[in-house]
């Protein structure tokens, strides 16, 4: 299958990417192409122009700021599996961003792209929800945070404005207990639930930050199972309330009762890990 | 649109179409055939091929993505006077295919993952080769051939 014609250019510089945004409404941007493209070859998606900000240098790192790392959006989900820092300072990133896709995927998707693809079945978007992390989107006023939390606004749906390039992603330290759990039925599929539990100050055991992936239109954070392990309960009974406020999809993997079980069962696992305390990524 | 890339290690500059995909570039415009096209949905890694040393997807690039790469397909590991890759041969040597189709990729897959990990355990080729399929499933001969490989003394 071969997309719908488009016209193509590269960007050499973040503000390049901003000024080709602001003059051709209907593009989109280019980074790993591993969401966009399948998408432009169903043509589900059909952009005037591709706006291919891979060329643009300075764009993949990861930086230790003292309490929170700081990740260049073109830093690809390999580069974060393999990361020491990452490891080191964010273990639950890294060894989700192993989970993702395959390694071909992995070679090529980006942090950046995933996260500006919205999707609620992807694994890291609600990673940095779990982990309370900012994004920085630079536009033609310059550049500005939006928190995690007002980030995911709808399906494959984001708050990064038409004319703005998500650049980084600022991630609170976080070398406490954490667990990534992911429920799919073939090893390269999508995960028809996944969890992320993080200890919340980023150093103990508690309180934990809770994201679902796949429990509706967005990535969510299970604010209620939250509520109930800041107040003491254990795993079990924080996990009954994982379904509370999700909206979960039915389709052809699994159905909308399912996941909402499916739900509960991978919270408590996950309560259960990340409540045993720090690890590494093995 | 011009794109230039190294095709094991052949220069090239042609005039492509934005939306022509990496593997149809290959395929049809280099005439190098050896990379499949299976599932065309990112899913099968037949069109596995090395970018950069790594393995990529090449349905889910556009050529123009390739530009100023350095790309190895199935037919850029033999040496030139024919002597196989060391994956190459144990694939042979332990039957690691049935009808064939999937094998160019599962070879640039398996070369891939020992580059990154030399010394895989069986479990370790197994996770690596996720984003493969064979349809004959044929693994369990595929994994043997790339854990033989692997103990092999002249894999490069």
């Amino acid at each position: 299958m071969i997309p719908a014609r488009f016209d193509y250019r590269r960007a050499g510089s973040v503000g390049e990417a901003v000024a080709l945004l602001s003059e051709f409404p209907g593009a989109k941007l280019l980074a790993g192409g591993h969401s966009l493209l399948p998408l432009m070859r169903l043509r589900l998606a059909v952009p005037s122009l591709l706006i291919d900000i891979g060329p643009v240098s300075g764009l993949s790192y990861v930086r230790d700021e003292g309490d929170h790392l700081s990740v260049g959006a073109l830093t690809r989900h390999r580069d974060l599996e393999l990361s020491e820092v990452v490891r080191r300072e964010a273990p639950v990133l890294s060894y989700a961003a192993g989970q993702v896709g395959d390694p071909q995927v992995r070679h090529r998707g980006t942090i950046g792209g995933s996260l500006a693809h919205g999707d609620p079945a992807s694994d890291l978007p609600a990673v940095v929800l779990a982990l309370d992390g900012t994004l920085v989107a630079e536009g033609p006023a310059g550049p500005r945070e939006i928190p995690a939390t007002d980030f995911f606004c709808g399906f494959l749906e984001t708050a990064i404005g038409p004319d703005e390039v998500l650049t980084e992603v600022r991630l609170p330290k976080a070398r406490g207990g954490w667990s990534f759990q992911k429920f799919n039925r073939r090893a390269q599929d999508w995960a028809t639930v996944g969890v992320v539990a993080v200890a919340g100050d980023g150093r103990g055991t508690g309180p934990f930050r809770v994201a679902l992936v796949n429990m509706g239109l967005t990535p969510l954070r299970a604010a209620a199972v939250e509520e109930a392990a800041a107040g003491g309960a254990g795993p079990a009974e924080a996990a009954s309330r994982a379904a509370e406020g999700t909206e979960p999809p039915s389709d052809l993997n699994a159905t909308a009762e399912f996941r909402r079980h499916l739900a509960s069962v991978l919270v408590r696992r996950a309560l259960e890990e990340a409540m045993a305390g720090e690890r590494t990524v093995a | 649109m011009k794109v230039r890339m190294t095709v094991n290690g052949v220069p090239y500059e042609d005039e492509v179409e934005p939306r022509l995909l990496l593997v149809q570039y290959i395929r049809g415009m280099l005439g190098l055939t050896g990379t499949n096209i299976g599932c065309d949905t990112s899913s099968c890694g037949s069109c596995t091929v090395l970018f950069g040393g790594e393995s990529v997807k090449s349905c889910t690039l556009l050529a123009v993505q390739g530009e100023g790469a350095e790309i190895t397909t199935i037919e850029g590991l033999a040496l030139p006077d024919g002597r196989l890759h060391p994956v190459q041969r144990a694939f042979r040597e332990n039957h690691g295919l049935q009808c064939g189709f999937c094998t160019p990729g599962m070879v640039m897959a398996a070369v891939s993952l020992l580059n990154e990990n030399p010394h895989p355990s069986a479990r370790e080729v197994r996770e690596g080769l996720e984003g493969n399929l064979c349809r004959c499933t044929g693994y369990h001969n595929i994994v043997e051939a790339v854990l033989a490989a692997a103990r092999s003394e002249d894999l490069s």
